[in-house]
Formats: structure tokens, C-alpha cells, sequence
């Protein structure tokens, strides 16, 4: 049974349709990356899913169970099962790295305080920031902030970790400390969903890559039937602009 | 016009003035700091109110955008005479003091929802969003992620209405209630100068408002820190 089960999906932005009859299937342990261009709903597809924007037809199913996005309860399984990390990390301002990391497990888990500070001193040192525990967020560079923000999304141990253009904010030079993180997770065989821009990468992690284009998935395939055999014109004309330079 | 300050000085401080003007200005503090608290209470409650997103509380929030839209376009006066009006229609036997106790109460509430729903929405969506995947509920995004960051931005004019506050409340005299404007006024239909009478109306006045004002900046550096890079 797949992890995750996408049927039909739609979404609207008032009364503009911004996803369109999206199916797809997340085998646990899988790397999916969605890729294409800018507008093609790749980052709306992750909110969707982060139940930020309510669908308006279709069904995800995690586990088989399928989920209903307008009911409270169900919408707090769904993000206790998921987690994402954003392109602007969107960590607490007011919050110290380690409060970043330690402040949901303990106030809305509930979890003992001790315990869980030990596990996001673990992960901090995982992601390559255990000596900026007492730091602020505005005194990170951009790199910093999103690995903080990627132990911040593991701390509650999700099932899935959808990564939305993380490096899409940064400087070319931080790139890769995330994207090394990113590659620890992929190494650890966390169920992942990438947004991402980076095509060298998503070509070196993904096992399933998927073509969207203006709400609708295009074609999706292996990364190497993607981007060295793409049946779609569409996907032919996008991978072969991209891959130019 | 010294030498007139100087002869009126002992009958102006005699005993019964001094209680007359302690009277008076226990009063004007007694309105002032239950408006101030009041007010700051529940407009921040308003203001939460107003944010939500939730459509049952979509009546409510109506409401509340009708309460503090209206009260702040209200000029104080008129809201004295609105609330003292509206009792006496209804019967009710309520001192003066309870009555313009009341109109500072609305009037600070309305003015602070608004200040305090303005910072509120001052802190970036995406706060919110990432409270909101890591199953946050409102109250708990408000009290640990929003109002934290709302406070640097909140707080500097929520002091600055309360000094204009404290002033305001001498509009109470105009119904009769006995603060210290209308002690000034009345001190000084007694033949003391007007110099040496609202003098020291001032002096008490400042005296209320410039604690006020520190007390506010103390907040902000405990509240809103300033961070070094």
C-alpha cells in the first residue's frame, strides 16, 4: 500500500483553479520531486497537502485511510504525519534555535521537556548546528536558518517531509550545506516530496520525478526517463531549456 | 503677580484643599488606570477575536468590527453623554463616576482592539502558516509566536493613546464628576489665580502620566528586545 495516495486533486485560488485532477502515488521511503516551471503549481500541490489550502475535489489517502482536509481532527493527523520545511524557512522570530525546534513537541505534544531537548540537540547536531542552539533566527545566514528549519520539521518525527524550494532563498555558496542535509535524510530513507530547482540534484536523489505544468502533472517517470527520455512535448521543451546551461 | 502666588499659598494648601485635590486626583487616577486596564484587556481580546478565521465566529467578529469602528469615531464627549443617556433610559441609578467609568472603559477598548489588531497583523503570514502545520491552535500561535514578535510594534502607541487617555478623562467633569480638572476649575471660581491653581493641576497630571510613559518603555525592553546581530 502506498505511504500516500493522491486522487483527483483540485484546488482553487478564489475562483481560479490552480491544481487540476492531480494523481499520485508516494511509496514509503520514496524521494518524489515535482518539478517545472514557475506558476505550474508545484508549491501549491505542498500547501494543498499541509491542508494551508483546503482542496475543493479529490482525496489523499495516507496509509490507506483517506483524509478529510475540512475536518479539525483529521487536519492535525494529517500534519502530525507531515511536515514541511518553506523557502523562507519561517522560523519563530521571537524563538531561539533550539526553542524553534523544541517548541511544538512540547507544547502541542505535550511531551516531557527534557526528552524532547535532547532530541532536537541531536538533530541540531545532525543538521550542522549544534553550536547555535541560543542564536535567533536573525542572527543566522539564510543556509543556517533552513537547516535549523529542517530539524525544526523532524522533530515531531513525521512520516513525510515535503521540502518546498528550500534553497531557493539562498546564496549559491549555501546551496549545498542543505542540500547535503536534504541527502542525509534521502540516506536515512525518509519519505520525502521535493519541490526544487536545482534539476543536478533532483536528478542524483529522486526516485520518482514529476512534470507539472499549469496545475496539471504532465508526465512522471523515473529521473532518467524525465530527463533523458521525456515523452510529453512539453516536458521535452522544459528539461531541454533547462539543461542548456 | 508673584507676590499674589506667594500671599495665596497657605489658604491654597490648607487641609481641606490638599484632601480636595488628593479626592480629585484619586479619581482621575482611579479612571485612568481602570481604563487603562480594562481597555487593555479586553481590546486585546477584541482584536484576537477580530483575527480569527473561523466562520461560526463570523457574527461575532462583525460585531466587534462594529464596536471599535464606531467608538473610535465617537468623540469622548459624546460617548459620556451616549452611555449616561442610555442608563437613564434604562433606569438604572448609577453614579456619575460609574458612568463616565464605563465611557473611558469603551472608549480605551475600542482604541487598543484597533492598535492591537494593527501589530497583530503586522507579523508575516508565513509565522502563522508554520504555526499552523505544526498543529499550533490559535490561541497557542498568538501567545508563543505571535503576540511576542506584535509587541515591539504594539506597545509605543498603546502608551502614547494612554497619555492622551489620562487627559481625556477631565471630559468626565463635564458630567459633574469631581477629577482634577474640576478641581482646577473649581478652585479656581474660589478666587485662587489661575496660575497657581492649574499649576498644580498640571503638576499632578504629569505626575500620573510620566510614570506611565517609563513604565511603557521598561516594557518594551523587557518585551520587545533589541538584538545584536
Amino acid at each position: 500500500m502506498p505511504q500516500l495516495e493522491i486522487v483527483d486533486l483540485k484546488a482553487n485560488y478564489g475562483t481560479h483553479t490552480v491544481l487540476e485532477r492531480i494523481n499520485l502515488n508516494v511509496e514509503k521511503g520514496e524521494i518524489v520531486s515535482l518539478i517545472g516551471p514557475s506558476g505550474s503549481g508545484k508549491s501549491t500541490l505542498l500547501r494543498v497537502l499541509m491542508g494551508l489550502l483546503p482542496p475543493i475535489a479529490g482525496e489523499v489517502r495516507i496509509e490507506g485511510r483517506r483524509l478529510d482536509y475540512n475536518s479539525r481532527d483529521q487536519l492535525r493527523a494529517i500534519r502530525s504525519q507531515m511536515a514541511i520545511v518553506f523557502q523562507q524557512y519561517n522560523l519563530f522570530q521571537n524563538m531561539t534555535v533550539l526553542d524553534n525546534v523544541t517548541v511544538a513537541p512540547i507544547k502541542v505534544k505535550g511531551r516531557p521537556r527534557k526528552e524532547v531537548e535532547d532530541y532536537a540537540i541531536r538533530l541540531l547536531e545532525k543538521v550542522g548546528m549544534g553550536a547555535k542552539l541560543k542564536s535567533y533566527p536573525d542572527q543566522l545566514s539564510g543556509g543556517q536558518q533552513q537547516r535549523v528549519a529542517i530539524a525544526r520539521a523532524l522533530a515531531l518525527q513525521p512520516g513525510i517531509v515535503l521540502l518546498d524550494e528550500v534553497t531557493a532563498a539562498l546564496d549559491p555558496e549555501l546551496v549545498n550545506e542543505v542540500l547535503d542535509t536534504v541527502r542525509m535524510l534521502a540516506a536515512d530513507g525518509m519519505t520525502m516530496f521535493i519541490v526544487s530547482h536545482e534539476m543536478g540534484f533532483v536528478r542524483e536523489v529522486s526516485s520518482k520525478v514529476v512534470f507539472m505544468d499549469g496545475g496539471h502533472v504532465v508526465e512522471m517517470g523515473s529521473a532518467q526517463q524525465i530527463f533523458d527520455t521525456p515523452m510529453q512535448a512539453r516536458t521535452r521543451e522544459f528539461v531541454g531549456k533547462i539543461l542548456r546551461h | 503677580m508673584l507676590e499674589q502666588i506667594i500671599e495665596e499659598l497657605p489658604r491654597f494648601f490648607s487641609y481641606y484643599n490638599l484632601l480636595f485635590f488628593a479626592k480629585a486626583l484619586g479619581v482621575t487616577f482611579a479612571l485612568s488606570a481602570i481604563g487603562c486596564v480594562v481597555g487593555f484587556t479586553l481590546g486585546f481580546t477584541l482584536a484576537a477575536v477580530r483575527l480569527t478565521k473561523r466562520p461560526v465566529a463570523a457574527p461575532l467578529r462583525v460585531a466587534v468590527t462594529l464596536f471599535v469602528e464606531l467608538f473610535r469615531r465617537i468623540p469622548f464627549l459624546v460617548t459620556l453623554m451616549l452611555v449616561f443617556f442610555i442608563f437613564q433610559a434604562l433606569n438604572a441609578d448609577l453614579s456619575m463616576f460609574t458612568v463616565a467609568l464605563i465611557s473611558v472603559c469603551v472608549i480605551a477598548t475600542a482604541f487598543i482592539a484597533e492598535i492591537v489588531r494593527s501589530g497583530l497583523e503586522s507579523v508575516h503570514q508565513n509565522q502563522w502558516d508554520a504555526a499552523a502545520t505544526l498543529n499550533f491552535s490559535y490561541w497557542q500561535t498568538l501567545r508563543l509566536v505571535i503576540v511576542p514578535q506584535a509587541w515591539k510594534i504594539i506597545l509605543p502607541p498603546v502608551f502614547g493613546f494612554f497619555v492622551l487617555f489620562i487627559k481625556d478623562t477631565a471630559l468626565a467633569s463635564q458630567i459633574g464628576v469631581v477629577e482634577l480638572a474640576f478641581a482646577g476649575k473649581t478652585m479656581n471660581n474660589k478666587g485662587f489665580s489661575a496660575a497657581l491653581v492649574y499649576g498644580t493641576v498640571l503638576a499632578l497630571y504629569f505626575a500620573l502620566s510620566y510614570p506611565l510613559a517609563r513604565f511603557g518603555k521598561f516594557l518594551e525592553t523587557r518585551l520587545a528586545p533589541t538584538r545584536d546581530r
